[in-house]
């Protein structure tokens, strides 16, 4: 069943050097009770991505078309008042760093009882036991209400960003790279914790740069370059058997714990989005480019149930969709 | 022979006071960062160093080309104890010593140009003249494959990628042929898909060089890739070390199977280890094993006695009462893998 849906979004950003095209026709869904992996480099466009669907775009950045279809409704067409109310309580969200995201001179569990308040009619004193209950399913003792950040270890951290994002029982989570400041082991509980919520209903957004932890956890991946979508698909497909060079040579050129291979690197570099390649924007490192990849962009096409923006599958006659 | 030997290295960081922690006349606290480490690497060989953060890797790192003294512990250089040198004898040797460092927009001057940034290391060794040194700045430009290199040679590091910049970084440590190297975690800054070719870069200078390298990681799969041996870092001490293989395939201390096991893979991982709790606080580290509070499997003895490092197999050490055996391993294997990856 379909929560989310993307359509041909925009969102750019107006700087002095030119128009960067953060994300660029995007479109994507999510249904409930599932796990989307967004992948991508730093500058794909993919946490762009994550606050456009929260409509958190601060200038010089703006949406500027497409739409995204919550429960049928489309976010873009809300007031600032009525997007409020989406915010944490249909949508919660989980950043990177949660020691900056957290009021360092307020107990956790006054920053939790805070958002349940601002959204229900509850006194502070109930706010505070689902507070301590919210924490115990993150893992962590009630007491920690109590406790101020700087007392918490960046795992804990993390656990209580979690709680206060899922405080007001959102149906979908979007977490931003939310264990990329943390080790393994930690990174790995907190992952469990995600998937636990999963179980429980809740449909997630899991933005990363590391394919190897969306392709665990993930149901589904979106791979992005520079701005644009350019495949997605069920989460063991898209390993196995990866359709767009970009996904091939992320998969080759990472190291992997358990497979024995060579590596093979991936010539050139991201390019700078405010000037971007012509054609399909991954050409000048494609191991593949044919003439038409320079010349224009690919559409997106559909193979093996899977979407993939690649000249390699066909659609000349078809131009741009 | 081995070009870099340590001994029982320590260094212990005093905690700042607060002034009424002074009044108070408080016990002076310390943050044991290395605690008792020793290893030795040979000539042409690469010692992965893993761990959490937090643990030491890099204060190892820091005291091996000399920008930390240790508080106590011996470092030997081809033989020779290089522990407390100064002067002109230190300088010779450091020649010989290089690092490459974890953040690329940290480790080069914003106001010298990428030319200067390698002549610089050979006119303070006085190893060539000003035209000498800009013939080999610009040979080293193209061998780290920034071309054009003359360019390259006149830019400064703000019109530079940061894969670019730990590229000059490298060659920076590569043009003075070194004869040990220190990289800290030099690509866990860069972006993905340029991970591998720097990787591939460095180790093209070690086999071209023959160098010895010190290569600190929090990746595990990046210190199989890079790795001849491994040592595992738990709270300032090596609780295990040996052949990249033997440690990966055959993991003896639990921490070494509990961060084996969490690590992300496109394959179903083999086996899991869960550990309890958090990293304990390095101010006061645990009694006896520092591991046991999160160990699955501690016992008593654990509580009391800290375990020494000592050989299980040839070439592997390992610092725990109860080493894991092959049996535990089976028992805690995971079904094969579910995803066979094409290639």
């Amino acid at each position: 069943m379909m929560l989310l849906q993307i359509k041909n979004l925009k969102t750019y950003y107006y700087s002095r050097k030119g128009v960067l095209k953060a994300v660029d026709n995007v479109s994507l869904n999510v249904d409930r009770g599932e796990l989307v992996g967004v992948v991508g480099e730093s500058g794909c466009g993919k946490s762009t991505l994550a606050y456009s669907i929260i409509r958190l775009i601060l200038p010089p950045g703006k949406i500027v078309g497409g739409s995204i279809l919550f429960e049928g409704k489309d976010l873009l067409k809300l007031s600032e008042n009525e997007m409020r109310k989406v915010r944490g309580k249909e949508i919660g969200m989980v950043f990177q760093d949660p020691m900056t995201s957290l009021d360092p001179l307020e107990k956790i569990g006054d920053q939790i009882a805070e958002t349940i308040m601002e959204h229900e009619k509850v006194d502070k004193k109930t706010a505070l036991e689902r507070a301590g209950q919210l924490l115990e399913s993150v893992g962590l003792p009630a007491d920690r209400i109590n406790y101020y950040p700087h007392q918490l270890s960046g795992g804990q951290r993390q656990r209580v960003m979690i709680a206060l994002a899922v405080s007001l029982n959102p149906k979908l989570l979007i977490a931003d790279e939310p264990t990329t400041a943390l080790d393994v082991i930690v990174q790995e509980k907190i992952m469990d914790l995600l998937e636990k919520l999963k179980r429980d209903g809740k449909a997630i957004i899991l933005i990363t740069h590391d394919l190897s932890l969306a392709s665990e956890r993930s149901d589904k991946i979106a791979v992005m370059y520079a701005g644009w979508l350019v495949e997605f698909g069920e989460a063991s497909k898209l390993v196995n058997d990866p359709l767009h060079p970009y996904t091939m040579g992320l998969i080759n050129s990472v190291p992997d714990l358990w497979l024995d291979r060579e590596i093979k690197p991936m010539p050139g570099f991201p390019p700078d989005l405010t000037n971007p390649p012509s054609g399909c924007r991954f050409h000048p490192r494609c191991p593949k480019a044919k003439d038409v990849c320079k010349k224009l962009e690919p559409p997106m096409l559909d193979v093996d149930g899977r979407k993939v923006k690649c000249w390699l599958y066909g659609g000349v006659e078809d131009g741009d969709n | 022979m081995e070009i870099i030997k340590v001994e029982n290295l320590r260094k212990y960081f005093p905690v700042q006071k607060s002034f009424i922690e002074v009044l108070l006349s408080k016990r002076l606290e310390f943050v044991k960062a290395v605690d008792g480490v020793s290893f030795e690497i040979k000539k042409g060989e690469v010692l992965a160093l893993v761990g959490e953060s937090g643990f030491g890797k890099t204060t190892t790192g820091r005291i091996l080309v000399g920008l930390e003294q240790p508080t106590d512990g011996r470092i030997y250089f081809k033989g020779k104890d290089i522990t407390k040198l100064s002067g002109e004898e230190s300088r010779s040797i450091r020649r010989h010593i290089q690092m490459i460092f974890q953040d690329p927009y940290a480790s080069l001057n914003p106001k010298m140009t990428i030319g200067e940034h390698l002549e610089e290391p050979l006119l303070i060794h006085d190893l060539a003249s000003k035209d000498e040194a800009k013939e080999m700045a610009i040979q080293m430009l193209e061998r780290v494959g920034l071309i054009p290199a003359e360019e390259f040679y006149s830019r400064l590091p703000y019109q530079l990628s940061g894969g670019q910049r730990q590229r000059v970084a490298i060659a920076r440590a590569m043009i003075l042929k070194p004869e040990f190297v220190v990289a800290d975690e030099p690509v866990s800054m860069i972006d993905v898909s340029l991970r591998a070719s720097i990787l591939e870069l460095l180790m093209s200078f070690k086999n071209e060089y023959q160098l010895s390298m010190l290569f600190i990681t929090h990746d595990l799969s990046v210190a199989k890739l890079v790795g001849d041996k491994i040592a595992v870092m738990y709270l300032g001490k090596i609780v295990e070390i040996g052949r990249v293989e033997d440690v990966i395939n055959n993991p003896k201390h639990p921490y070494t199977a509990a961060l084996l096991s969490a690590v992300p893979s496109f394959i179903k991982r083999r086996f899991k280890v869960e550990i309890r709790g958090d990293v304990p606080d390095p101010k006061n580290p645990p009694s006896g094993c520092r591991f046991h509070p999160r160990c699955p499997f501690a016992k008593d003895v654990c509580k009391r006695e800290e375990p020494k490092l000592v050989e299980v197999e040839p070439e592997h050490y390992v610092a725990c009462h109860y080493p894991i055996e092959d049996d535990d391993l089976r028992r805690l294997k995971l079904e094969e893998s579910f995803w066979e990856l094409r290639s």
